[in-house]
């Protein structure tokens, strides 16, 4: 390595930079993460009330999910996934006459898993934080004549979010950091992407400390944005 | 479901466990002392320490272990320094960067931990200590240790849990733990479900023995908290201490 090129020409937009494609592929993280986000948000509201409401069969369901799903490494799931699907559509493609291999895109893989990982932290944040809404504003909606949708769209629904936010933002930041396993399927997102920069240039050092940096800088940011969140929708039960 | 294969499958699968309990453990415990070493930097008062430590636990927690997984293994050879140095044929190594940077990673989720821990003794219990004359090392022994640890054996038992998870990420610099085993299986058979129910138990199986033992010694160290052992003793035979606690 005798010319080491300039670091800022290299994370640069010019023709030499990979500037643009790192942007492209933190973006691309945060459409993985995101929507696992969203994907394990979903499945953790349903595991909650399962959890809370269910009759023994659903509730042991819901207990086996979460077990299971806390038990196991994320890469088993997203390998779970990648593979599971495509075999998935490969058979379904087969039975309409389609010959051949045909493979689930990885990012719908990838966020999938993430989902279904994250789903079971999520079920036990929502669960926890129905459990610290106090019984006397649910009977005081029932007092006042409040229907089921009622009390759960103006009394539950609010409270329950409420207590869950310091949770749900712990449950981002694993997301976001389970989102860089799903590099192994093949998906350019951030990590991928410097892999790829990392080979090319020989400058693996000078790229994995790009991705590290670049991901603490997603961390920090959706951490300060929770944060703010967190005070604005805490304000009435704020301590004077 | 195919028994045969399920069997072959759990065969190879278990072959490979010692791999995993091997990178776990090490990692666990070689990280403890980079944890403790941590959490006493931020305690210990001087401004430079504590701003350090958190520094390393702000950039730990907040990068994905893969991306530290792969500084450590292919960054660090970019360096013609290292490369030269005498730590290059254990840097070389895919197990001891796999340690390396998993020790790292468990360091600094564990320093919060014992921070914690550490914080929650109560300011009288080692102010008693002193009264009857204990020197400094031996009301961190006897005193602040006891405390500290039993507070924070839950959470500690889950991060040495996540830690036994993490170890998977070693399979992606080609170390051939389960996960890598199972990987390399389902590439070529192709049949997922098997492999995921088959490696997925060895996980839970790993990890439920785990929390039985972090349970174990959440016992074992909470004396106050156990029932006497004979319940049935008659209060007027019980001494004026021990009715103390109750």
């Amino acid at each position: 390595m005798s010319a080491r090129p300039d670091l800022f020409q290299l994370i640069g937009f010019g023709p030499e930079g990979w500037g643009a494609a790192l942007i492209t592929g933190a973006g691309m993280t945060l459409v993985i993460a995101s929507s696992g986000f969203l994907i394990g948000a979903v499945i953790g509201v349903l595991g909650a009330w399962a959890k809370i409401k269910g009759n023994r069969w659903v509730r042991a369901l819901a207990d086996g999910y979460t077990t299971i799903l806390r038990g196991v490494p994320d890469l088993l799931v997203i390998y779970l996934f990648y593979f599971g699907g495509s075999m998935l559509i490969t058979a379904t493609a087969r039975l309409l006459g389609v010959e051949g291999f045909v493979g689930l895109p990885g990012v719908l893989a990838g966020a999938m898993a993430v989902g279904v990982t994250s789903g079971a932290q999520h079920t036990e944040v929502f669960r926890g934080a129905f459990g610290a809404v106090s019984p006397g504003e649910i009977e005081a909606a029932h007092a006042c004549g409040m229907n089921r949708w009622v009390r759960l769209r103006r009394i539950i629904a609010p409270l329950t979010l409420r207590h869950a936010l310091p949770g749900l933002g712990n449950v981002w930041q694993v997301v976001l950091k389970e989102s860089a396993l799903v590099s192994v399927t093949g998906v350019v997102e951030l990590l991928r992407q410097t892999q790829i920069a990392a080979g090319s240039t020989r400058l693996p050092f000078d790229f994995f400390m790009i991705a590290a940096v670049l991901f603490l800088a997603i961390s920090s940011v959706s951490g300060l944005v929770l944060y703010v969140a967190e005070r604005r929708f805490s304000r009435s039960a704020r301590r004077p | 479901m195919d028994i045969d294969f399920a069997f072959e499958t759990f065969m190879a699968l278990v072959g490979a466990v010692p791999l995993t309990i091997q990178l776990a453990v090490s990692a666990i415990f070689l990280g403890a002392f980079v944890a403790f070493g941590l959490a006493m930097m931020r305690l210990s008062g001087i401004l430079p320490l504590a701003l350090l430590a958190r520094f390393y636990v702000f950039v730990f927690r907040g990068t994905p272990l893969l991306v530290q997984i792969f500084l450590i293994y292919y960054g660090l050879g970019q360096f013609p320094a290292v490369r030269h140095s005498f730590l290059w044929p254990l840097l070389r190594e895919p197990y001891a960067c796999a340690v390396l940077s998993l020790m790292l990673n468990t360091a600094a989720y564990s320093s919060e931990i014992i921070r914690g821990g550490l914080l929650s003794v109560p300011p009288g219990q080692v102010e008693a200590a002193r009264a009857v004359g204990m020197p400094r090392l031996m009301i961190l022994r006897r005193v602040i240790l006891p405390l500290a640890i039993r507070q924070a054996l839950p959470a500690y038992g889950n991060e040495m849990m996540s830690m036994v998870k993490a170890t998977s990420l070693a399979s992606i610099i080609t170390l051939m733990e389960v996960t890598g085993v199972a990987a390399r299986i389902i590439s070529e058979t192709y049949r997922v479900i098997e492999v995921f129910v088959v490696a997925g138990a060895i996980y839970l199986a790993l990890n439920f023995t785990l929390s039985r033992l972090v349970l174990w010694a959440e016992r074992a160290l909470s004396p106050d908290k156990r029932r006497p052992a004979s319940a049935a003793v008659p209060i007027a035979a019980a001494t004026p201490a021990s009715t103390g606690d109750a």
